[in-house]
């Protein structure tokens, strides 16, 4: 296995707060890859680092050999890497098919076009709407996302991260907020991913994370607290007290 | 069986009815609607109806298309900006001075000042991108600030607060001569006009759009699907910039004299106030909020010439407060309700 992603002595302070401490994570091509740990633990912050939202205090983040760790956030994306976030962070006034337009251009390398309309680009319409079909977003594809229910606008903030095609896709608690009867639609979506994209998941619901990971990493206090394989940390004494204990 | 639906399980003749209607409408989105039709109508018409209005109807239209700038950089970018002015009054030196001392020759000085106006564009943009809304507002009010003091100190080259005058300005492209009535300043401010705001309307409607309006909805989503934020807002300003630089040049080529109010502040918050008026975002906010300003301060002015200022932050003040939309609205419900009273009476 190919390491994709890694991390080495990632710091992140905020005033006198260490959100995350020292911090050295691989993640390897094609995993499953969850991130747990209690509330608090730094999970987010890690995500902000690895995608380029927050500068880290000190450390290194290698993406395919290259030192990313000072890459602005649209060029991580360039090369393959992006992000949902666990609060939705939408394009309120567009429609879903103008955010997955934009975000398909963008990919395409027509983002700075200023001259053809986008209309022209029919092909890329296209493969839009079917990404929308894909995610259940057919019927309420023209309509203002700020309008749409919940758990559409859930389906869309992944769609989105979907539509860069990305190598490694990190997802913050996908399901959150989601009511219980559309939670199973974004789960099997997030269980249906390509194989061959590396998904780093932070999620709080166990059984999901021990059905779908195939390696899991526990932070707590903004350090990593245990790694392992699933059995590993399912059977880890220190996880169970620290973590699951605390759940509980 | 998966909730996620795969290509191959969803009908091919489903999947392409919703494409087709997918691309149906983001034609849709793009396509010219009837009230722009009319608007560009009625700016013709008045040039047979109306002449002999054709005085207040060029600072319209000069107004309309520096209004149309700054609803790029407002409405578009998402760029506060307190001084605007900057980049009319560069333009409507640089007319002046093209005229004086090199051309007299209209077209090619207004190219000419929108250029210079487009290099300071250029130039400070990468002030103005730094920070805050209101570090945004205070570096653009004393960009323009700035400038108006060197205009002022250059008096050998601007005539200082005396002015620029001296020049006069051959006929348009060598067959159009500005006459007395204004009639062709007017055309002439109007073609320039019509063909900015077709260019701005060009770049809403492409990629590059697509991608402003997202980068002002949502800047952290933006730069996760990709988007170089910074670059396209650098361009916008420059191309703003070169817009506002042409409407200065109309104002000093119409008028052959360049006034150090040019650069004054009050010509950034009147703009501004033109876009509260007309509203941001769809590049006619610009042109409405222009004919409106224009219009209540020069009836306002006869009304009651000393209190004018009143009444026009009053209209502000109700804008803002009560919103645009909750007064179109109120104007729906009414024209409803008597539509429907009429309907019922006996």
């Amino acid at each position: 296995m190919t390491t994709v992603l890694e991390t080495f002595g990632l710091k992140r302070r905020f005033g006198a707060f260490m959100a995350t401490n020292d911090v050295s994570l691989k993640i390897e091509q094609g995993a499953r890859h969850a991130l747990i740990g209690p509330n608090g633990a730094g999970k987010t912050t890690l995500i902000n680092l690895l995608t380029g939202v927050l500068v880290p205090t000190a450390g290194t983040i290698i993406l395919r050999g290259d030192d990313i760790t000072r890459l602005p956030s649209h060029l991580r994306v360039k090369r393959g890497l992006t992000r949902t976030f666990q609060i939705n962070q939408l394009f309120s006034e567009y429609s879903p098919l103008e955010s997955v337009t934009l975000a398909i251009l963008e990919r395409e390398g027509f983002g700075g076009n200023l001259w053809s309309p986008v209309a022209g680009y029919g092909q890329l319409i296209d493969e839009a709407a079917a990404l929308l079909a894909r995610f259940r977003l057919a019927s309420v594809m023209e309509e203002r996302t700020s309008r749409l229910p919940y758990g559409k606008q859930r389906l869309l903030e992944i769609a989105l991260a979907f539509a860069s095609r990305p190598r490694i896709l990190l997802l913050d608690e996908p399901a959150a907020g989601v009511p219980e009867e559309e939670r199973y639609e974004v789960l099997s979506i997030v269980s249906d991913l390509p194989a061959d994209v590396t998904v780093v998941l932070i999620e709080h619901d166990m059984d999901l994370v021990f059905s779908f990971a195939t390696r899991i990493s526990v932070l707590v206090a903004g350090a990593l607290f245990a790694e392992g394989s699933v059995e590993e940390i399912a059977s880890h004494p220190g996880v169970k007290a620290v973590y699951l204990g605390e759940a509980a | 069986m998966s909730v996620l639906a795969k290509e191959g399980l969803q009908p091919v003749e489903e999947r392409h009815a919703q494409q087709a209607r997918a691309r149906r409408w983001m034609r849709k989105r793009s396509a010219m609607r009837i009230f722009e039709l009319v608007v560009w109508t009625a700016a013709v018409a008045v040039v047979f109806l109306l002449p002999s209005k054709m005085l207040i109807l060029t600072e319209i239209a000069i107004l309309a298309l520096f209004a149309v700038s700054l609803d790029l950089v407002l409405g578009f970018a998402g760029i506060v900006s307190l001084g605007h002015a900057a980049f009319f009054g560069l333009g409507a030196y640089a007319a002046g001075l093209f005229a004086r001392h090199v051309m007299a020759e209209p077209v090619i000085g207004l190219l000419i000042a929108g250029a210079a106006s487009g290099v300071l564009g250029y130039a400070t943009s990468f002030l103005v991108l730094r920070g805050s809304d209101l570090t945004r507002l205070m570096t653009t009010l004393g960009i323009a600030l700035m400038l108006a003091e060197v205009a002022n100190q250059m008096a050998w080259l601007t005539g200082g607060a005396d002015g620029l005058s001296g020049f006069s300005l051959d006929p348009i492209l060598g067959l159009f001569p500005f006459d007395l009535w204004g009639r062709n300043g007017y055309i002439y401010c109007l073609a320039a006009l019509f063909i900015s705001t077709m260019v701005a309307r060009r770049l809403a409607f492409s990629p590059f759009g697509l991608s402003l309006k997202a980068i002002k909805n949502n800047p952290a989503r933006a730069a996760l699907v990709g988007v170089p934020a910074r670059r396209r807002l650098i361009i916008t300003y420059a191309i703003a910039a070169v817009i506002a630089g042409c409407a200065g040049a109309l104002l000093t080529q119409t008028t052959s004299f360049v006034s150090p109010d040019v650069l004054a502040f009050h010509r950034s918050a009147d703009v501004l106030l033109v876009l509260v008026i007309g509203g941001t975002g769809y590049l006619y906010g610009g042109i409405l909020g222009a004919i409106g300003f224009t219009l209540l301060k020069d009836w306002l002015s006869v009304v009651t010439p000393q209190y004018w200022m009143f009444w026009i932050g009053l209209l502000l003040v109700i804008l803002v407060v009560v919103g645009r939309e909750r007064l179109a609205g109120w104007i729906e419900h009414v024209r409803g309700r008597l539509a429907s009273g009429g309907g019922h009476s006996p």
